[in-house]
């Protein structure tokens, strides 16, 4: 039956899957200013640069989307989400804060170039933090070591164990690894310069392997890490059609990243996080924080519900719009080498 | 440090760092937007540079602006789980319409920014609008929430538990309305006379400059308009803390005893031992007028309810008079511009009025941090008034003193780089 919390909670999936395919590239663009190397490091800087700017405080507000969603539709959840695992999320945020103004910082400030690197270090290194504490969370919450009082809300857990243990870690760096293929794919076409390409090709090409070998690892750790989610992962009806078409997408990927078929890439690379995503949405109902809170028990009365829906509804109609539209003039063609909006390219003249 | 108190001073340090980007976030559109639109009209290059200017400086804002708030976000279960646990779903319907200004915002100024050469000129004018709306309509949302806290309504407790609610009703509570005109009109007048006030020091120094005569111009109607209305917008929000939250009212004015015909302080020492105010200047009975529009009505003194129950009556008392004060300088140089505007026929540039306006820079963001103090502290020791305590919202987490320490470090360095970034961007610009 599909009830107002999961229709809620479905928007809240979608949501957090855009906000991996949109804001995690954004993260991904800061891993590989990290690993920006050889002849070609500063002009990889720089497209990494021109194709985040115009558009990561838009990506960014999905992440808040979700959030505000967790405590309006599953207030127990949010409360005691951010009880049991207050010590990564804090992290996280000092994560988001540091990439957020280090990114543009960085553009406004290019007295120097020292000034400029060390922005560009900043911005780089709180972009792998952020999504492996996202990572971390994520997978606390699947591996059934936060115990709540459903009905006082009050966490019974210490505010370590949930989170400092290998499965969650785990679960962090596949999300980095994540973040760090999309990146790397999207990267392929935001250039016309072949050798940049290349570039991001054989980038592409360590992620994905990356990726796989994350995947594999969580998937052994869950085990012990995660039981609930494993038994949803492998024992359920649809797990196995779910597992193969999922590796199919990433093999897919690989194939075409190899084939320089950057395009098709790009489509399949989005498609296949999308079903890791998904499928872990899957495994995880009926549970929000497995294994007390459930989606159902830490509903919020249906008025709330119902008129959240509403306002999604109607909100969603002015935004979908609004948000291809950006994409659109963004992303739509290939971009040509200069993109730097002229107010932003005035920094010569400024220096002066 | 308690834990408690850790967890109130950053939450305090937060807001009143969030709210300085976020009011620059609500108003500076519409300075940029009134430029782009007088280019469109009279093609003056100056106009488009202005707004280019303008929407550079702003840019760094908006990022460190957006980038606080999600901190806020989080911070409400990080640091008062118990409190969203139980208001969550009530104030839920202001949030996720807030969600939606922001996403509008963000998504319009990423247009405006960088699409420039990218979009027709009346898409990106129209752009520049959107993000204005945005703004003011983040504001008005998280603000309705603030005021739940105030007066909350739209739920009954049956059995210490919480039913029949109506979101509508809570999010249109008794102060939304008093609070979100007042809170956005701060931001119009603060950012206004902050931009004023950086023009009117360059033409100080070159009194023929066009781009800071334009500017100025620009920035002095704006802030000189809001500056009328804000005093009125207050006496709305006086009347109604009259009304509702009599012990806040009570704190402002520093009024011990429940009298009728009660006075106005300005100044004074409330001492909370004695339970006096001392060497305030009295303005007879217009405390009473002032609150209820009535010379000889009754007002409610702190004595009236248990120590436990009242907030820091100093803090609360000179919060006040700080915000009024800032409140009253800012009228006075928004009708003084208007009548040397008037009696010349054009900009007032007099050497000694550019002086003043300069001086007149910070004072705005003065009142909102004095004005936010007063609304918070004052409505002590509630988090949400007469329902739960500050101290029962608490999150149980120890050593909270770290977060609060870490954040501040952060902040402090934040706030460094983003004076010394605008400095050099104005510096430049000019
Ligand atoms: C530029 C800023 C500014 C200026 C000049 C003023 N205020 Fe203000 N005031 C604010 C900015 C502000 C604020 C920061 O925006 C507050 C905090 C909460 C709110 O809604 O607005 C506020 C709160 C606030 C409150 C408390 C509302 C509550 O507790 O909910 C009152 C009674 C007033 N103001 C009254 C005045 C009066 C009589 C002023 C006379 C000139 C005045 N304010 C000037
Ligand atoms: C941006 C403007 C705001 C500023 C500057 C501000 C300022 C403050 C201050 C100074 C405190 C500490 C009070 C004390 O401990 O004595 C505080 C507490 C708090 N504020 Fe606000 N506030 C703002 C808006 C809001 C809004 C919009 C909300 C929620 C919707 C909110 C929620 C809280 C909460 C939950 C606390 C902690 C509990 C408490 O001390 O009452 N504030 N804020
Ligand atoms: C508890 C209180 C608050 C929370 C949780 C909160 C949350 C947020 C968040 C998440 C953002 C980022 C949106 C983005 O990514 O673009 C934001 C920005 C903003 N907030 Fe707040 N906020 C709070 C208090 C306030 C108050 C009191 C005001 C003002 C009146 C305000 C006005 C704004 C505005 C105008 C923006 C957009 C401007 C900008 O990005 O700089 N907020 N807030």
């Amino acid at each position: 039956m599909f009830t107002l919390e999961l229709c809620i909670a479905s928007v809240m999936l979608i949501s957090l899957i855009i906000y991996m395919l949109t804001g995690g590239a954004d993260f991904g663009g800061g891993i590989w200013d990290l690993f920006a190397t050889g002849r070609r490091a500063k002009a990889q800087r720089t497209l990494i640069m021109e194709a985040i700017a115009p558009i990561w405080e838009a990506n960014h507000v999905w992440l808040i989307v979700i959030i505000v969603l967790l405590f309006v539709a599953f207030p127990v959840a949010f409360a005691a989400i951010s009880t049991a695992l207050h010590i990564p999320l804090t992290l996280m945020l000092i994560g988001i804060v540091l990439r957020g103004s280090a990114f543009v910082f960085r553009t406004y400030d290019v007295q120097s170039d020292t000034t400029h690197r060390r922005w560009s270090q900043v911005f780089a290194i709180a972009s792998a933090i952020t999504p492996v504490m996202l990572g971390i969370t994520l997978g606390a919450v699947a591996s059934g070591t936060i115990h709540v009082d459903v009905v006082s809300g009050q966490v019974e857990t210490d505010f370590f164990s949930a989170w400092l243990a290998p499965f969650p870690f785990a679960i962090g760096f596949f999300t980095l690894t994540l973040c760090a293929l999309l990146a790397a794919v999207y990267l392929t076409l935001e250039t016309k310069d072949l050798e940049l390409q290349e570039d991001f090709r054989l980038r592409a090409l360590i992620a994905a392997v990356s990726v796989g070998v994350m995947a594999g690892l969580s998937f052994i750790l869950s085990v012990e890490g995660a039981p609930a989610i494993r038994s949803g992962l492998s024992s359920a009806p649809w797990s196995i059609p779910f597992h193969i078409l999922t590796g199919a997408a990433a093999l897919w990927a690989i194939w075409a990243i190899w084939k320089r078929q950057f395009r098709l890439a790009r489509i399949l690379v989005p498609i296949q996080v999308t079903l890791i995503v998904f499928g872990w949405g899957l495994a995880q109902y009926p549970y929000l924080v497995t294994p007390d809170l459930t989606f159902s028990n830490v509903a919020a009365p249906d008025v709330v519900l119902r008129s959240t829906l509403i306002i999604l509804g109607v909100g969603g109609i002015l935004l979908v719009p609004a948000f291809l539209y950006l994409y659109a003039v963004f992303k739509g063609t290939v971009r040509q080498a200069k993109t730097v909006p002229e107010h932003l390219d005035t920094h010569e003249n400024d220096s002066a | 440090m308690t834990d408690l108190l850790a967890a109130r001073a950053q939450m305090a340090m937060s807001l009143a760092f969030h709210i300085i980007f976020a009011a620059v976030g609500i108003a500076m559109p519409l300075l940029m937007v009134i430029a782009e639109g007088l280019w469109l009209k009279t093609r003056e290059e100056v106009y488009l540079t202005l707004a280019k200017q303008w929407a550079k400086g702003t840019a760094i804002m908006f990022a460190v602006g957006a980038v606080s708030g999600t901190v806020l976000s989080f911070e409400l279960g990080l640091l008062w789980p118990n409190f969203m646990a139980y208001a969550g779903p009530i104030i839920g319907m202001p949030f996720s319409l807030e969600g939606f200004a922001f996403f509008l915002e963000a998504i319009f100024l990423g247009l405006y920014l960088y699409g420039w050469d990218r979009i027709p000129k009346y898409a990106h004018w129209f752009a520049g609008m959107m993000v204005l709306l945005g703004g003011m309509f983040s504001g008005i949302f998280v603000v309705t929430a603030n005021a739940w806290m105030n007066t909350p309504t739209g739920f009954s407790i049956v059995d210490g538990k919480v039913t029949n609610i109506d979101p509508i009703a809570a999010m249109l509570n008794p102060s939304s309305f008093s609070q979100a005109l007042h809170m956005t009109i701060a931001a119009f007048l603060a950012v206004a006379f902050a931009v004023a006030g950086i023009h009117a020091y360059f033409l100080r120094r070159d009194p023929n400059n066009l781009f800071h005569r334009r500017a100025f111009a620009i920035a002095l109607s704006v802030g000189g308009v809001f500056a009328l209305l804000q005093p009125i917008s207050g006496d709305i929000s006086a009347k109604r803390l009259a009304k509702y939250q009599p012990v806040k009212l009570a704190a402002m004015e520093a009024q011990w005893e429940t009298e009728r015909g009660a006075p106005l302080r300005i100044g004074g020492i409330p001492n909370e031992d004695t339970e006096e105010t001392r060497y305030a200047l009295e303005i007879p009975k217009a405390l009473s007028f002032l609150a209820h529009s009535d010379f000889n009505a009754e007002i409610m003194g702190l004595k009236a309810v248990p120590r436990e129950n009242r907030p820091p009556v100093a803090i609360v008392h000179f919060a006040f008079q700080i915000m009024v004060a800032c409140g009253i300088v800012l009228i006075t140089a928004g009708v003084l511009g208007g009548w040397l505007a008037w009696r010349r026929k054009g900009l007032p540039t007099q050497r000694w009025y550019l002086r003043f306006v300069t001086l007149c820079t910070p004072l705005g963001f003065i009142a909102i941090e004095a004005g936010w103090t007063v609304t918070e502290v004052g409505r002590q020791p509630w988090v949400i008034y007469n329902i739960m305590r500050t101290a029962d919202a608490v999150t149980p987490m120890p050593h909270l003193i770290v977060p609060f320490a870490s954040f501040t470090v952060l902040y402090i360095f934040l706030s460094i780089i983003v004076f010394v970034l605008l400095r050099r961007h104005i510096f430049n610009a000019a």
